[in-house]
């Protein structure tokens, strides 16, 4: 069974359905227990770094995906899903970086590109041994975001470029993360849902 | 790395269907909004984009339902615009599965919203669209409200500065001037509107013959919108995207079916 965490980031269902073609059954849930206990727990994401924060830390959202981490329980981050794991934003912070989840020491910052948002769809330059981009690796993914990390962290690193370079994706063991959107690329992002669900 | 343009069909939907007319009038009923979704994303569709022309909140209604039908069953962005005119109306339409709004005629009545809008749900949901046509203020272009039927006197240019400082994370810009002409984008005013913004800009009215959207793209366009050449099978958006590919232009290419 597959959890997609609800900590208020608004609209979760497709994200419901695009992990159901993978077969899995999937629950959306804000239960700490039902998101411990799940074979995976999807951390989706959408609106500011802090606001994010405060939405997981209201259901002790941060306290779960580190306990699943460490009982080697998989975690997927999506978008800014993905960028709250790290130990630190600066989106709307004055001096002070925002305190992320902390898995990879790193700070999400700003991308240095002239048209931002990031917005739409773009290639991805593959880990070498990634299981998420197995046989997909020449697709493009969906993104839509201002702020990214640009910090090698984790085992495998996946990365794109607009303006400058930065982290499409990260595997590292039990968590891993997509700065785009699977559940919005189409059937390249539901072959990479199936490669992640295939490995729990 | 390259980002990709994306080409971007529009439906017109009222009572749960897609309605497309020339200049906004003599509506021509193309067929069912799910249908058509699921087929522009097997041709290639990059993104897709739901115009709610309904007056009534019983149509609203329906738009929803159509939302909800069609994020359950298409895993591509999709833009719902038309008659959004507070914070909840962006969060039911959220909820339903819309990934991004486009407002219009209610920003324009009250910039504030944008704001609102942005602070609850972050600026890559705000889609602003901008009804332009040609008339006598400062830059030469005015913003339009109710579907391009009436003038505000406001400058287009002015309007775009200001919604981009209150937070929109993207223009939609549709000229009314060329809207349903086929007759070629407005290259003027993708140009102007491209020098003073620096978030996504989709252009939008008057998509004909093949070059047209090459056109666009070189005037500052990241996006392409069209609805008739699409609608009435005129373009597929494959053959859109073969001719922009083989100019060298970066498109999606989607793997065979």
């Amino acid at each position: 069974m597959i959890a997609i965490l609800d900590y208020g980031s608004g609209n979760l269902r497709s994200a419901e359905r695009a992990f159901a073609t993978s077969g899995h059954d999937v629950v959306v849930t804000s239960d700490a227990n039902v998101a411990f206990e799940a074979d995976g727990l999807v951390v989706p994401g959408v609106g500011a770094f802090a606001a994010c924060m405060n939405g997981l830390n209201a259901i002790n959202g941060s306290e779960i995906i580190r306990k699943r981490v460490s009982s080697e329980r998989s975690v997927l981050g999506i978008c800014i899903g993905m960028q709250i794991l790290f130990s630190h934003g600066n989106e709307h912070a004055d001096g002070t970086p925002h305190s992320g989840v902390g898995i990879w020491d790193a700070t999400v910052s700003k991308i240095n590109a002239p048209i931002l948002p990031h917005m739409g769809w773009n290639s991805v330059e593959t880990a070498k041994d990634s299981v998420l981009f197995n046989g997909i690796e020449d697709e493009s993914f969906y993104f839509v975001h201002s702020y990214a990390a640009k910090k090698e962290v984790g085992k495998y690193q996946s990365w794109t470029t607009h303006g400058e370079r930065f982290l499409a994706a990260v595997e590292d063991g039990y968590v891993s993360a997509t700065q785009f959107h699977p559940e919005k690329s189409g059937s390249a992002g539901l072959a990479l849902i199936k490669n992640w669900s295939n490995s729990l | 790395m390259t980002l990709s343009i994306r080409i971007i069909p529009c439906l017109d939907v009222t009572q749960g269907r897609v309605v497309k007319g020339v200049n906004f009038t003599n509506l021509v009923d193309a067929g069912d909004p799910v249908e058509m979704a699921s087929l522009y994303d097997l041709e290639g569709a990059d993104e897709l984009t739901f115009l709610d022309i309904s007056a009534s909140s019983a149509g609203r209604e329906t738009t929803l339902d159509v939302v909800r039908r069609t994020a359950e069953e298409v895993f591509i962005p999709l833009t719902v615009g038309g008659g959004i005119r507070s914070v909840e109306d962006v969060d039911r339409l959220l909820r339903a599965g819309a990934d991004k709004v486009s407002i219009n005629t209610s920003a324009i009545a009250r910039p504030q919203l944008i704001a609102e809008i942005a602070d609850r749900f972050g600026s890559q949901v705000l889609v602003l669209s901008v009804d332009a046509r040609r008339a006598r203020t400062s830059s030469g272009f005015e913003v339009t409200t109710h579907g391009g039927r009436e003038g505000t006197d406001i400058d287009a240019l002015a309007w775009v500065e200001q919604a981009c400082a209150l937070g929109v994370g993207e223009i939609l810009l549709n000229s009314m001037d060329a809207d349903g002409t086929r007759a070629g984008y407005d290259i003027s005013m993708i140009s102007a509107v491209r020098a003073v913004s620096n978030v996504p800009l989709i252009a939008s009215g008057g998509a004909g013959a093949l070059e047209d959207f090459a056109a666009a793209l070189d005037a500052g366009a990241d996006a392409l919108l069209a609805a008739s050449v699409f609608h009435f099978g005129i373009h597929r958006i494959s053959d859109v995207k073969a001719y922009l590919a083989k100019h060298n232009y970066p498109v999606r290419t989607t793997p065979a079916k």
